[in-house]
């Protein structure tokens, strides 16, 4: 066994993502999905599943999915490098790109690129829903569920942590 | 020229509404605090703790700075944390933000990754988190809806097109997303820029 790799895949790969990731935490979901499950087989669809559910659940940036990836392949480093590999690099680039925009007399690019990303993000993110979806909504119940909390998630501004609650009381009861 | 295009990005000196800046404890701890009470996401809390709370940014401030952050690669509020953190006080304050926002948050991330690899097969747990995992899938449709009312109100048939066909080849042909971005990031820009000079002229 070469304990090595495993660790150097995860930063790899994740540091690599993360530069790829316009639109946040979110829209990176499909391209982690199919690198963990597709690519290299670091968990199956179900455990996937369980891992953004857990996520969701947990307090933090959303990203922190990334955390129990890593953790699946190779432990607590796995946990650390993977979570690092994914936050650190852009975090870093951001610091330069913010030093280097509070400079005056900027030219009308910024705006304009970050207009034409919005589409792409969204798009990324709809993805994200289908793929997540594809692998949760396995019964008519289960997609049931899941379109009501994104009807009343919609409509009212009610804190997410409780309909995720009430997702888990309703798996809990075995209904769903 | 649109005037709408290039926002005063100067602003060097702290208005007088600002509270004084925070020492690198008090940005860890702020960070930390607002990462932990985030569930579902954190951008809502920072906001209200560095707006609202201790006055650090005003909310125009506050709105350029993410907007930065949203345009760049990475998790927006990663990126958040490290700018903000850094605007008041270097590089030092940056890694103080970062860290607050993580380190927490990983820590108890990774003790749950502990349970669910040794009990991640009782099948209470299962079908626990079967239920939370279609509540998830839920809530990520309606921040997508909500951040796409705007882009349909406004009826742009380029943007819609451009949003659909990047859920087709990310969500419905699975294509890889570097490759995916590498064509549609220029073709996005292209097009925009064209429809802005469009409405210029």
């Amino acid at each position: 066994m070469n304990s090595e790799s495993p660790i150097w895949a995860l930063i790899s790969t994740f540091g690599l993502m993360s530069l790829f990731a316009v639109g946040g935490a979110a829209a990176a979901v499909p391209e982690m999905h199919r690198i963990a499950v597709d690519v290299h087989h670091w968990m199956t669809e179900k455990q996937f599943a369980d891992a953004y559910a857990i996520a969701q659940l947990s307090p933090g940036p959303n990203v922190l999915i990334v955390t129990l990836i890593g953790y699946a392949v190779a432990g607590i480093p796995g946990a650390l490098a993977a979570t690092l590999a994914m936050c650190l690099p852009t975090a870093l680039l951001a610091y330069y790109v913010s030093r280097l925009l509070s400079r005056p007399s900027q030219s009308r690019w910024p705006a304009l690129i970050q207009a034409a990303l919005v589409p792409l993000s969204i798009g990324l993110m709809a993805a994200s829903a289908l793929i997540l979806a594809q692998s949760t909504d396995r019964t008519f119940v289960a997609l049931l569920l899941t379109a009501a909390v994104a009807v009343v998630a919609s409509i009212s501004r009610i804190n997410p942590l409780w309909l995720l609650l009430a997702g888990g009381l309703l798996g809990f009861a075995g209904i769903v | 020229m649109s005037p709408d295009s290039a926002p005063a990005a100067q602003e060097p000196d702290i208005p007088a509404a600002h509270a004084p800046p925070p020492g690198l404890l008090a940005l860890f701890l702020a960070f930390a605090r607002m990462s932990l009470a985030g569930f579902g996401g954190v951008l809502v809390f920072a906001r209200h703790a560095i707006v609202d709370q201790h006055r650090w940014m005003t909310a125009e401030e506050f709105n350029e700075t993410f907007a930065l952050c949203h345009f760049l690669p990475g998790p927006n509020i990663v990126n958040l944390s490290m700018v903000f953190g850094s605007r008041l006080r270097g590089i030092a304050g940056g890694v103080a933000a970062f860290t607050g926002l993580l380190l927490p948050p990983t820590l108890i991330m990774t003790v749950l990754a502990i349970i669910y690899a040794r009990f991640g097969d009782v099948e209470v747990l299962r079908r626990i988190l079967a239920g939370i995992s279609c509540a998830a899938v839920g809530l990520l449709i309606a921040v997508v809806f909500r951040m796409m009312t705007p882009l349909l109100k406004r009826m742009d048939v380029v943007v819609i097109v451009l949003m659909l066909g990047v859920f087709v080849a990310i969500g419905v042909l699975r294509l890889p997303l570097q490759a995916v971005l590498l064509v549609a990031i220029p073709v996005s820009i292209g097009v925009t820029y064209v429809m802005r000079r469009k409405v210029a002229a």
